[in-house]
């Protein structure tokens, strides 16, 4: 265990270095705090109905104004990060795990089993995400559930193309021909030696992945495909905004400037992972 | 004598192409002492490699065996099921491969690799670092322990291939395969790993299996050599008989050829004429005869059989 903590603690020393990637770290973190303490740190509940005093404007009351129902934007926005996080959260490591487990398999197991795991994957790939998630709600009505599944179906293909791309590229080479010649099994192989050497590709993507997740919840619930009316969601009090626009821009720009937060943080978090996590340049000065 | 650890028999293995079976081994004889070093040489795409494969049992899905046994103390490597030849891979027979830049796995510690090969002892984690400390020690690398918590991409080649060696010991194995593995280091590093190797065999007596087309390597370390060429065995013998009496034209040349034994200086250094045959289509008789230039009639039409009893030859002219 104490090389996975020195793994750790290194990774953070050279994120420490790197101002790009600890900017997206200050942002991920901040934005994590902010949602799991939702219930703390709201000033009001985000569903109370204050008719007296709908659409005004930001001030010591509410910070962030309130929306056309009279509900205080902050409170709504800090309740909605929980609705991004949790289907974030769920939908890329449900898969990640099932694109991890199907790449592999894909990537090191017989040919026609790759093949039609390849060819799975290629037609989940090929339908447009929102026409598939309008025909998918169309048949089973908005859900959240509904919208964490059609993530997940839909980023099942993305993470197995890139393991299996991976695992065969690593499968043919010459360590691992010795771990055979060493008596390792199959298992043992893509546990201990495929999987650590993909792990980073991976965290990268599921890092990267963060926004565009978070950005297609709020997009169906925009729409009215995913969470159900008074619940707030990041992509709901957009839309509760969007007719309000010309008078009260204030939950409009309340909405939007967590997605854009989201999306600057994890992905600056992303590109310095990458750099970081490159075995080659690990600990040989490199770029840090 | 002992009976020997590993002894391949008559063994011929083809593989299966697009333009039809290419016979990558014929009727291969190669007999190994246990702590004997035994060394294989030949140019590439004689059968070097076939033949390991063979004996680990990880050749290609296309290949196929047509005849031959592979026995291991007694046993038939060919019968095994998967699970017993697992087994034996990297407790019984263990392997060091030819380019140590490769054969390590670049993102796992060296202590992590090490410890890993030990997977079948039930001892302590503190048990195998100890273990593997010791291990490295004994293939000299300076500052074992704290070799262990680094990368490969921390060591040099040669130390590199230092590691390879020790995992491979690790399990004190019966046979040591090792498939050229100076080949991709600088003269000074290999006669450094030719002296350990040999250190190393004496210590653990287990039986050494050296490929390499390296005939000053051979001549140096090895006790025996098989002279291989175009997927059958040639000639073999002692490395003295061999060395100093070549009988087979093809051990000749490849000897004349050796830039060591060229004493006058020249432009142009000297080279077998002609390539190897096309193992799909095999010439009838002798498979050196197109490149040989004492064949005579009968080589034409008879293979010529491995005969001798210590120092063997496959030509119809070294019988006389």
């Amino acid at each position: 265990m104490t090389n996975r903590a020195g793994f750790v603690r290194e990774t953070f020393t050279a994120l420490r270095k790197d101002s790009l990637g600890m900017t997206g770290l200050v942002i991920v973190v901040t934005i994590l705090l902010l949602t799991l303490f939702a219930s703390i740190l709201s000033p009001y509940d985000p569903l109370e109905v204050d008719v007296y005093n709908r659409l005004v404007g930001p001030s010591w009351q509410h910070w962030l104004g309130t929306d056309q129902l009279g509900r205080d934007v902050l409170s709504r926005v800090l309740y909605g990060g929980r609705v991004a996080l949790k289907v974030s959260l769920v939908a890329i490591s449900v898969s990640m795990a099932a694109g991890l487990l199907l790449g592999m398999m894909a990537g090191f197991g017989p040919k026609w089993l790759d093949r039609v795991l390849v060819i799975c994957f290629d037609t989940l790939r090929s339908f447009p995400t929102i026409m598939f998630a309008l025909s998918i709600v169309a048949l089973t009505g908005p859900s959240l559930n509904t919208v964490i599944g059609i993530i997940i179906i839909t980023s099942i293909p993305v993470y197995g193309r890139i393991v299996r791309t991976q695992t065969q590229a690593m499968r043919d080479n010459d360590f691992i021909l010795a771990e055979r010649a060493m008596g390792a099994s199959t298992a043992h192989i893509l546990r201990h030696h495929v999987l650590p050497n993909i792990a980073a590709p991976l965290l990268i993507l599921a890092s990267m992945d963060v926004p565009a997740v978070v950005g297609m919840e709020a997009g169906l619930s925009f729409l009215g495909l995913g969470v159900s009316a008074p619940t707030p969601s990041w992509g709901s009090i957009l839309n509760d905004g969007y007719s309000y626009l010309r008078n009260s821009p204030w939950p409009i720009i309340a909405g939007g400037i967590p997605l854009i937060l989201v999306t600057l943080g994890f992905t600056f978090f992303g590109e310095s992972l990458r750099d970081i996590l490159d075995p080659k340049l690990r600990g040989k000065g490199g770029k840090f | 004598m002992d009976k020997p650890v590993l002894d391949i028999r008559d063994l011929s293995v083809s593989f299966l192409t697009e333009r039809g079976l290419l016979r990558a081994l014929r009727n291969v004889n190669i007999p190994i002492d246990p702590g004997r070093i035994v060394g294989i040489v030949g140019e590439s795409g004689c059968g070097k490699s076939t033949l390991i494969s063979a004996i680990i049992r990880l050749l290609a899905p296309n290949a196929q065996i047509d005849s031959g046994s592979i026995l291991w103390r007694g046993d038939d490597l060919l019968d095994l099921e998967p699970d017993a030849i697992r087994a034996l891979r990297g407790d019984e027979i263990s392997m060091v491969f030819q380019d140590p830049m490769t054969s390590l796995n670049p993102v796992l510690t060296i202590g992590r690799q090490m410890t890993d090969v030990q997977h079948r002892d039930n001892r302590s984690k503190a048990e195998k670092r100890a273990r593997a400390t010791r291990m490295l020690e004994r293939v000299g690398i300076p500052d074992p322990v704290e070799q262990l918590d680094r990368y490969p991409h921390h060591l040099s080649g040669g130390m590199r291939q230092r590691v390879a060696i020790a995992m491979a010991l690790m399990t004190e194995p019966g046979l040591l395969i090792a498939d050229e593995p100076t080949t991709a280091l600088d003269a000074t590093l290999e006669v450094q790993i030719i002296h350990r190797l040999q250190q190393l065999q004496r210590d653990f007596g287990c039986a050494i299996l050296f490929i390499s087309h390296h005939l000053g390597v051979i001549a140096e370390l090895c006790d025996e050599v098989v002279v291989m060429y175009a997927g059958e065995v040639v000639e073999s013998g002692s490395t003295r008989d061999v060395f100093l009496n070549p009988r087979h034209p093809y051990t000749q040349k490849l000897l004349d050829c050796d830039p060591a034994r060229i004493k006058k200086a020249t432009r142009n250094l000297p080279v077998i004429g002609g390539s190897l045959p096309d193992l799909v289509e095999l010439p009838d008789g002798c498979v050196f005869r197109p490149r040989c230039d004492i064949s005579i009639d009968r080589c034409r039409s008879e293979r010529p059989g491995l005969e001798g009893s210590n120092h063997c030859i496959a030509c119809h002219l070294a019988r006389q």
